[in-house]
């Protein structure tokens, strides 16, 4: 099985968010960038694949040469390849055509995405691959099992999860669920030097224009000061009679 | 020309956010010089659509489609969408509606845009502000396709009447087996309980609590709100809660109107998940807790004292204003 595992370079979970340019632009001064948390648990699981079924595991990403020390941290986890596509991360449905076409040049049967980048969730970079693949498509995937072609999988819905079947080639949208928080990986020494010797292909991208462009950003009103109140009698009224909401 | 929403259902009967959807798409209409045009599946009465704004309902009734299908339901909003000449297509953020809105918008070619928080700010060019950075900041984005597809927040706009005459026309979508080649096994749903997509309230609970043997009285402060129950990321980390409940930046985000978190310190990246909550109630012991910045109301106390007396006042309270 061939599977490509698609990362996202996203600023990490406690990243403060600021804008630059008239608020046009991501402030990335003090920011440390991580795999996509959850690509993170798509790519731990292609790992389970690749150690007990027998699996290539490639992994994939669109941006320019600073994304290049997430792919080197993929390949570290234990990758065996990593492709960047050459070109900016504009939107969504430009991101999904450049990875359908590593798709569809690379002959993969299982393609995993995360369920959302953490920067932009947008959701739809998975399901856009799949419709122009033509390959099957599970999303908010927590658990995948592979016998041959045939594909069981569990996704979760609201206020409940459903057994999914289906067959390869797929395109599968992960999250926390499809490995468990303790089975994900930190690159040991022996990881982190055979990463430098494994290829990171740079391919140029094929013409795809955006669809959507973010013209500014802003942030969420200041918050007033929290009312402390010191008894539940207090606070009940206070959630009848001033916030309304019982 | 028209503006297309998908109306949600769930055995016969709409969901508040199907109204809230053709809410949505009314205020849009409005703005464009247009009519909306929902789409039901096996769904309630459509004069309920009328009722917010839609004066034509798609009635699709079909036995495969019993079962939510992405391909094969965003295959059916496709056609609807070309056969109305739809310009704006608006979806929900359900988990349904997520699956399905990236290949809707392949197929018509559409720019998507998820989590929109308001009605568009121009519709020439077209723009829309929508959370991003999981809610700790907004985009004002502008969609340049020519049809384009919303995905409107969870509790953003709210519902709003808007009396319409409503006409029904049966629609049968042409759907061919490559549409259901993703099957449904089994659904496993909890019935009796209020969930966290679908709840006004939400009662919270974090590592103060100490232990699973102490959920029982969070259960019954929500039981006794009708709110669902949901907790913080280490608390489903070291399985006291299962993944489903746990809110956050890598756990599932939450739009209540009411949100009360109970013995969690308030990590940036458990905020970010609550941040679209309207308002926010903290009980913890710790008055330093950072979760106190975010918070509209706080009690600084022992959980195990508060929420009982909570749950006790409330439920008078109820009682009174039955």
């Amino acid at each position: 099985m061939k599977i490509l595992v698609c990362i996202s370079h996203v600023p990490d979970t406690t990243s403060k968010i600021n804008f630059t340019d008239g608020d046009t632009k991501f402030d990335t001064n003090g920011v440390q960038f991580v795999i996509n948390p959850n690509d993170e648990f798509g790519l731990t699981r292609a790992m389970w694949f690749k150690e007990k079924q027998g699996a290539t595991v490639h992994v994939a990403n669109v941006g320019g040469p600073e994304t290049e020390p997430t792919l080197r941290k993929a390949l570290a986890i234990g990758a065996d390849e990593a492709i960047r596509v050459n070109t900016a991360a504009t939107d969504g449905y430009s991101v999904a055509k450049q990875l359908a076409n590593v798709v569809k040049d690379g002959g993969y049967d299982l393609v995993i995405g995360g369920r959302e980048s953490i920067d932009y969730n947008g959701g739809m970079v998975p399901g856009m691959i799949s419709k122009l693949t033509g390959a099957n498509f599970v999303n908010t995937c927590i658990n995948l099992e592979i016998e041959g072609e045939n594909v069981t999988a569990i996704r979760e819905i609201d206020g409940g999860k459903e057994t999914l079947k289906t067959t390869l080639p797929l395109v599968v949208g992960g999250q926390k669920g499809l490995v468990e928080e303790s089975d994900l990986r930190i690159p040991n020494m022996r990881g982190i030097m055979q990463a430098r010797s494994k290829p990171l292909h740079v391919k140029e991208a094929v013409e795809a224009s955006a669809e959507t462009q973010s013209v500014t950003f802003e942030k969420p009103a200041p918050k007033g000061a929290v009312k402390l109140v010191d008894s539940v009698d207090e606070l009940v009224n206070l959630l009848h009679n001033e916030a309304k909401v019982i | 020309m028209s503006i297309l929403v998908y109306t949600e259902s769930e055995e016969g009967k709409f969901k508040k956010i199907a109204f809230e959807a053709v809410s949505y798409a009314k205020g849009i209409a409005d703005m464009m010089g247009t009519s909306v045009t929902a789409v039901s599946v096996n769904g309630g009465d459509s004069a309920q659509l009328g009722a917010y704004g839609a004066s034509k309902v798609l009635e699709v009734s079909n036995d495969k489609l019993k079962e939510f299908n992405a391909e094969a339901y965003a295959d059916m909003i496709a056609q609807a969408a070309k056969k109305e000449e739809a310009k704006v297509v608006v979806l929900t953020s359900s988990a349904n509606c997520k699956f399905m809105a990236p290949l809707v918008a392949v197929n018509l070619e559409a720019g998507y845009v998820p989590n929109v928080t308001e009605l568009p700010t121009g519709t020439a060019p077209f723009k829309v502000k929508h959370s991003v950075f999981t809610n700790k900041a907004f985009s004002n984005t502008e969609i340049t396709t020519d049809v384009k597809v919303i995905g409107l927040a969870k509790n953003a706009f709210g519902v709003k009447e808007n009396d319409t005459n409503v006409n029904t026309e049966s629609f049968s979508p042409s759907l061919s087996d490559d549409d259901f080649s993703v099957n449904v096994l089994s659904v496993d749903k909890a019935t009796d309980k209020v969930t966290i997509a679908d709840a006004e309230i939400v009662v919270s609970g974090g590592r103060g609590l100490k232990g699973p043997e102490n959920w029982g009285m969070l259960e019954e402060l929500a039981a006794t709100l009708g709110a669902a129950t949901a907790c913080s990321k280490p608390v489903s980390d070291m399985g006291w809660r299962p993944h489903s409940e746990h809110v956050g930046q890598t756990g599932k985000p939450v739009a209540s109107n009411l949100y009360i978190a109970i013995g969690i310190s308030g990590a940036i990246q458990h905020l970010a998940g609550i941040n679209s909550s309207k308002v926010k109630v903290v009980i913890n012991n710790d008055p330093e807790a950072p979760f106190f910045k975010a918070a509209d109301y706080g009690i600084v106390g022992d959980a195990f004292e508060v929420v009982p007396q909570l749950t006790e006042k409330l439920k008078e309270f109820k009682a009174q204003n039955a």
